[in-house]
């Protein structure tokens, strides 16, 4: 039973080391793969159903007790996060294993991209399901040094410098979180996150403050969170689409994770966190702006990430049950859709040849199927109302009045306004691409399409995935009944976190 | 609680100092090094960490409340392997980028820069305001 | 030999090289260009590499109670490899080691993560060891900590990555340089 929290982690790691023996049948890998993940989003609706009956599942590594020994645990959050992005990391393999036919034919086997995606799903789950402060950082190391040879995979002359950009801001916040353990560790003397909520809270409050930011920091650059925000649409656009699409999907919502999970447990705020709302409302805005200056398609949508991270600071911000609800509603929504449409974008890509916006038209009638796919995404995202994005949005906006000081309405009306600068900027999109007269290729291509678009075909397969995580989203939209209440008991679990505490530490006083 | 000894105080703001320093440069060589002197720094930090030096690691030696925290000591290796790791992951990074570009600078962001000169251009370009705007998107 | 005899110098050799041994130090037949051998250095990894492997051996069984495990086994069966390389340049080292090293990582990361798993099987938790002692006639009680093929794992991935590095970074690089001298 316990098992079932660690077979997320290790099914992965054993699929890539199989992947790794069978470099050279491409059959072999992309079966193991497909199998796999197909397997853990099974085991992931396994673990939300029983966290949520019997609450949380604990898993203490090779029997060892909790302070001392490695901890997994599968709480409501854990588990539902773990859901959602088990079903994009299965839909993008699929995506990818159907460019890879269409580009490459059937028969080339690729040594590294299956054992390393496989190396990155297993560091997503190990994020989502580590107990104790160490092993995040393992967990972030595994996901990101995967994310660095995925991202400079095939580099040529104008990948391989954004590459560096990523790898290097990425390496940085690495060694910073590796100082903030080692302070942590040196004020309290544990890294398990159970047992650290504990000590934090007798340590003197300047200090208590300080190692908060310093973690806010930390992973604010994972999450891409607005004065930290830089390298990501620099990166991101340059890797190719189905890479995109699991970093914007999973990487940047892993960092607010860990920034949920720390904020919550160990580093707690009484009431309205103002800093936070204020980075709430830079990410916001600034993202939506940048987003409206593009005119690459991925950059654009590289930006509008960056502002839709704004919108779960603001949940976090506001810290109260309401919020956190918001919050993970918003994260599951986001993951899906940001996804979607990184998937979309390669498809849509693929059939202008170019991501640069203005030398796009006509796609509507040219390719009508990618036009409905792009479609749901782009309004799921602005949050038009049938959408998860509305259900998601409306519950952060709820909360966001509901808090009633004046921090958290200006935050709100920011978030409005945002939303309808997204809706204005995937409407440009719309317009741009899709209407219009398609443009015969122009004199001088941008430098950076070639190593985007790819040979240009589209196949069945890339197709489906996307038509997958759309349904997903739409599906997010029409269970999100039972996924607020499941939301909502899991910031319940998060604001009082005695339910962690005590599943992990034991019944006794703990510590 | 534990505190930290001047020395070692002053060590460690020298590794962060020059690594952040070395971060900094364009070269991705000079960076690797910095991140090499980070994470030293960081190692160091963890290794502080778990108590004043000098006392002995292995089992056998003393009495367990005289032995030092192996627990930093798990963390730090597990630390330098990963850093380790990086490092030869850089290292070929610096190699490709020198085989295909010719060096191994670490240039500004390409795009971000052509979306500024077009926002001059039309800054120069006499049109109002919004006109503007609308314009820098297309 | 007789690709050595096929360079041998006659009268108009240089006297930086003359004396440049052409002898077969290393098991391979390969040898790099005879102005950068050492024979020093070859004799000592001609006699260190097994003694090396031996000892990363013992590093591995040794582990659980001393000082050692798969981790440090590997690096050290490594350190072998590394030396044969310093020694012989990359035709040795790509000559010697037949295996793949990606396949070398491979395996060691099935075994060890399959290893984790197999406790459940016999209604313990993930990644939990069991102790085993038995005596064998002729060499006495032995004593069997199943962590011992997780270390197996993690010492054959661990050398895979070393070999790895070695063809990436060090053979691979090496026959760029050769190819653009050729040019």
């Amino acid at each position: 039973m316990t098992a079932l929290v660690a077979l997320p982690v290790l099914l992965p790691l054993m699929a890539a080391g199989l992947s790794l023996a069978f470099g050279r049948f491409a059959d072999i890998q992309r079966v193991l793969g497909l199998v796999v993940l197909g397997a853990i989003i099974v085991n992931a609706a396994l673990l939300l159903y029983v966290a949520d009956v019997h609450g949380p599942i604990v898993l203490q590594l090779g029997g060892w007790p909790a302070p001392l020994g490695i901890t997994l645990i599968a709480d409501r959050l854990a588990a539902l996060l773990l859901l959602v992005s088990s079903v994009v990391t299965f839909a993008v393999l699929i995506y990818s294993i159907g460019q890879r036919v269409a580009d490459y034919g059937r028969g080339t086997s690729s040594t590294t991209f299956h054992p390393i995606y496989l190396m990155l799903c297993a560091g997503v789950s190990l994020a989502y399901l580590t107990g104790d402060l160490f092993n995040l950082f393992v967990a972030f190391e595994i996901m990101l040094s995967s994310s660095y040879v995925l991202i400079t995979r095939r580099t040529t002359a104008t990948r391989v410098r954004p590459g560096m950009t990523y790898t290097i801001v990425s390496l940085t916040s690495s060694i910073l979180f590796l100082t903030v353990i080692a302070l942590v560790y040196a004020a309290t003397g544990t890294v398990n996150l159970a047992d650290l909520a504990q000590r934090v809270s007798e340590l003197p409050d300047g200090l208590q403050s300080s190692l908060g930011l310093l973690m806010t920091i930390v992973f604010g650059v994972k999450a891409a969170m607005v004065p930290l925000h830089f390298w990501l649409p620099d990166s991101y656009p340059n890797a190719p689409a189905p890479i995109t699409a699991v970093f914007a999907g999973l990487l940047t919502k892993v960092g607010i994770y860990a920034m949920i999970r720390t904020q919550t447990l160990v580093f707690q705020h009484e009431s309205t966190w103002q800093l936070m709302l204020a980075i709430a409302l830079l990410t916001m805005i600034v993202g939506a702006l940048g987003a409206l200056a593009q005119d690459d398609l991925n950059r654009m949508l590289s930006f509008l990430l960056v502002s839709h991270i704004g919108y779960m600071l603001f949940g976090l911000g506001v810290y109260d049950i309401a919020g956190l609800t918001g919050v993970i509603l918003y994260v599951v929504h986001h993951i899906t859709v940001q996804a979607t449409l990184f998937l979309v974008s390669g498809l849509i890509t693929r059939h202008t040849g170019t991501v640069a916006l203005s030398r796009m038209g006509g796609l509507a009638k040219a390719a009508p199927l990618v036009a409905v796919l792009f479609s749901i995404p782009a309004l799921t995202l602005s949050g038009v109302p049938p959408f998860s994005g509305f259900v998601a949005k409306l519950a952060l906006l709820q909360a966001g009045v509901d808090a009633g000081t004046w921090a958290a309405y200006g935050v709100a009306g920011g978030a409005v306004l945002t939303s309808l600068l997204t809706l204005y900027a995937v409407a440009r999109v719309w317009s741009r691409a899709f209407w219009g007269r398609p443009q015969e290729p122009a004199g001088d291509p941008d430098p950076s399409d070639e190593l985007v678009v790819g040979t240009g075909t589209t196949s069945p397969a890339m197709m489906v995935a996307s038509g997958v995580l759309a349904a997903t989203s739409v599906l997010i939209a029409v269970a999100a009944g039972p996924l607020a209440d499941i939301s909502g008991r899991a910031a319940v679990d998060l604001m009082h976190g005695e339910t962690y505490r005590t599943a992990v530490l034991g019944g006794g006083a703990g510590g | 609680m534990s505190t930290v000894n001047l020395t070692m105080a002053i060590l460690l703001g020298g590794l962060y100092a020059g690594g952040f320093y070395l971060i900094l440069q364009r070269s991705l060589m000079r960076i690797l090094l910095g991140i090499v002197i980070l994470g030293h720094g960081a190692n160091l930090m963890l290794q502080l960490a778990g108590g004043p030096p000098g006392r002995p690691p292995m089992v056998g030696d003393a009495a367990p409340a005289m032995m030092t925290d192996p627990f930093p000591q798990a963390m730090a290796l597990t630390a330098v392997v990963i850093t380790f790791a990086l490092t030869t992951f850089l290292l070929a990074l610096a190699y490709r980028a020198w085989l295909l570009l010719g060096h191994d600078e670490v240039r500004d962001d390409l795009e971000d820069r052509r979306i500024r000169r077009l926002e001059r251009r039309l800054a120069e370009s006499e049109e109002d305001e919004e006109e503007m705007e609308t314009e820098a998107t297309q | 030999m007789t690709e050595t005899e096929s360079q041998s110098p006659g009268e108009q050799e240089a006297w930086t090289t003359w004396d440049t041994p052409s002898e077969r130090w290393l098991l391979s037949g390969y040898t790099r260009d005879r102005r950068e051998r050492k024979i020093l250095l070859e004799l000592a990894a001609r006699i260190l590499f097994p003694t090396v492997l031996v000892f990363s051996l013992y590093l591995l069984f040794a582990g659980h109670e001393h000082t050692g495990g798969g981790f440090s086994g590997g690096l050290v069966a490594g350190q072998a490899f590394v030396l044969r390389y310093l020694a012989g340049g990359r035709m040795d080292s790509s000559s010697t080691v037949s295996l793949q090293p990606p396949v070398l990582i491979g395996v060691g990361l099935t075994i060890a993560t399959f290893i984790s798993l197999v406790p459940l099987a016999f209604g313990g938790t993930v990644l939990e060891s069991a102790i085993y002692t038995f005596t064998v006639p002729m060499l006495g009680q032995i004593k069997i900590v199943t962590s011992l093929f997780l270390d197996i794992g993690v010492y054959l991935l661990i050398l895979g990555v070393v070999l790895d590095l070695l063809r990436t970074l060090g053979s691979a690089i090496e026959a760029d340089v050769a190819a653009v001298e050729r040019r």
